[in-house]
């Protein structure tokens, strides 16, 4: 049923990972990200590997989760594989096929890229598989907070997507309402070219959009109502505190970022 | 005592689409206690839905007063207070829940009180149990039935701690089960938690155990008093379009055929006790 549709892919779980606190899993995150493209060895890499490795297994998500990120991205994966063997230069030509010459520093290039994308995608989809999206939504309000000084919109961002997340299950069962109330008087949504579908949506879109305005109307006045008036003077009955995994993540972090640098730009 | 709701002759227009003049509510004067159970009927665009917006400060009267707890919701200062002691209900359960955890959206309303997170906690506790939700703490809305969803939105306006809580249809959108399901909640809060209660509705069957019955047309009030005076009017409501009860109906033909039934029956029960008497 549409209703069982999942947002994003969260993997409910009881794992270490999945109770860190989310603020500090989207700060890691982008660390990781970061310093995936600082590495410039294999021991680098292995490094990397082995911390990736180490937070999937105590995430506990089954492997299969994991690969199935993996697999939209194999062909983007694979070309960038191939435009860097091919067209990296280098003096220490392994073998020549027609035009094409594979070097030694091409075929590092390769392997370094594949990895990284292969590594990107792993980390952040073990991000969203272990932290469910009100937390994640949660953890973004708290980390974007210091830039209200500014006058960044970072309670409003957060509603928004509340809200977003709250009525997309909603939205969805009417659209299949609707759809069926016009399969039923004759609509067909199934056959044609890719054009014609999309056509036959459109009188599928209007009655929806008028009813997420309206619901949008009421929703606003039953905010209002209960006296909400903006991020000012709000207070949150969750509270995020970092605890002991949490320093202990970010201390593992640390030294992970710390042993890369040192290998790829000191030794 | 002081009533807990005061309206002095209220008066509300709004431009229609076509820019016409549309009297909503046309000099209403009514004084609720505090603790009463109060049942407004009325068929759609009679002004009742109005009415119950000016009771939150969703709505200002055009001319005319409206205190709630002694404040004039016409005093911009006092808008929150006021929406704080008078909490609303409304039709849609879909359209009143904002969060994806129903423990989250009953503590939406303390949160915007300001309350420190303890105090948020009990609120939510005691308000889903207050209910009959608290097993469904972590469940996401949308898997709940509507009767549930309504109690839900019910315990986001109790963890307010209101004084008054005013339902604008909520049994509308129902079945028969969520229905009884919201009117017993919305009875236990009245009889137990002392709130005031202003309930909107167009089934008859729900204004029977209110302490007094409002009947609305062309936005004004055409009838009101107990329960039993205001159905025994059978003839006054169908004039205006409405339905009694259905034993009150009964009771009115068996007594159009010349059989001696008191007119003001209610429940199945007394209709019984009225046959077996004659």
């Amino acid at each position: 049923m549409l209703k069982d549709i999942t947002i994003g892919q969260f993997f409910p779980g009881e794992s270490v990972i999945h109770k860190l606190d989310p603020r500090v899993k989207i700060v890691l995150t982008f660390a990781f990200i970061v310093i995936i493209f600082f590495v410039k060895t294999y021991v680098g890499y292995g490094l990397i590997f082995a911390y990736i490795a180490l937070a999937v297994r105590l995430s506990k998500v089954p492997m299969r989760y994991i690969v199935r990120g993996l697999k939209p991205l194999l062909f983007i994966i694979v070309l960038t594989f191939f435009i860097n063997v091919f067209f990296t230069p280098g003096n220490k030509v392994l073998f020549r096929v027609w035009a094409f010459k594979f070097t030694q520093e091409g075929l590092n290039q390769g392997i370094f890229m594949t990895l990284r994308l292969a590594l990107l995608v792993v980390g952040t989809s073990l991000l969203t598989l272990t932290t469910s999206p009100i937390s994640l939504t949660d953890g973004i309000e708290r980390l974007l907070q210091p830039l209200r000084v500014i006058k960044f919109p970072a309670h409003e961002l957060a509603m928004m997507m509340t809200i977003a997340l709250r009525f997309i299950p909603t939205l969805l069962e009417e659209t299949d309402k609707i759809m069926k109330a016009q399969m039923a008087r004759g609509a067909d949504f199934e056959s044609g070219n890719l054009f014609q579908r999309a056509k036959a949506l459109v009188p599928l879109l209007v009655p929806l959009f008028i009813s997420a305005f309206r619901r949008a109307d009421e929703l606003a006045m039953a905010m209002e109502s209960r006296c909400y008036r903006g991020g000012q003077n709000r207070t949150r009955m969750k509270i995020l505190k970092a605890t002991k995994r949490d320093y202990v993540a970010v201390a593992v972090t640390v030294l992970l970022i710390a042993a890369i640098l040192l290998d790829s730009y000191v030794l | 005592m002081e009533p807990i709701i005061r309206l002095q002759d209220v008066q509300f227009e709004y431009l229609s689409f076509e820019g016409e003049e549309i009297a909503a509510l046309n000099g209403v004067t009514l004084d609720i206690q505090k603790g009463e159970f109060v049942v407004i009927i009325g068929h759609n665009g009679s002004g009742k839905s109005t009415l119950a917006k000016h009771l939150n400060a969703l709505l200002r009267p055009s001319s005319g007063v409206v205190w709630i707890k002694g404040m004039d919701t016409r005093d911009e200062d006092k808008l929150w207070e006021i929406r704080q002691t008078a909490g609303m209900v409304f039709q849609n359960p879909d359209n009143q829940l904002v969060a994806t955890i129903v423990e989250e959206d009953v503590a939406f309303g303390p949160e915007n009180l300001g309350l420190p997170p303890e105090e948020i906690r009990r609120r939510v506790n005691e308000a889903l149990k207050a209910v009959g939700m608290e097993e469904y703490a972590q469940a996401a809305p949308h898997y709940l039935s509507g009767g549930q969803k309504q109690r839900v939105a019910i315990a986001g306006i109790l963890a307010m701690k209101p004084e008054i809580i005013v339902l604008d249809e909520p049994t509308a959108m129902l079945d028969p089960v969520g229905r009884r399901e919201v009117m017993e909640t919305v009875k236990y809060l009245n009889r137990h938690e002392g709130i005031t209660v202003v309930h909107i509705t167009h089934y008859m069957e729900e204004a029977v155990d209110a302490d007094r019955v409002i009947v609305m047309e062309q936005g004004k009030i055409v009838l009101q008093g107990t329960p039993r005076q205001v159905f025994s009017q059978v003839e006054v409501l169908k004039e205006i379009g409405l339905d009694v009860p259905q034993v009150t109906e009964l009771a009115y033909r068996l007594k159009a055929e010349g059989l001696d039934i008191p007119l003001d029956v209610l429940k199945v029960e007394e209709m019984v006790e009225a046959i077996c008497r004659l």
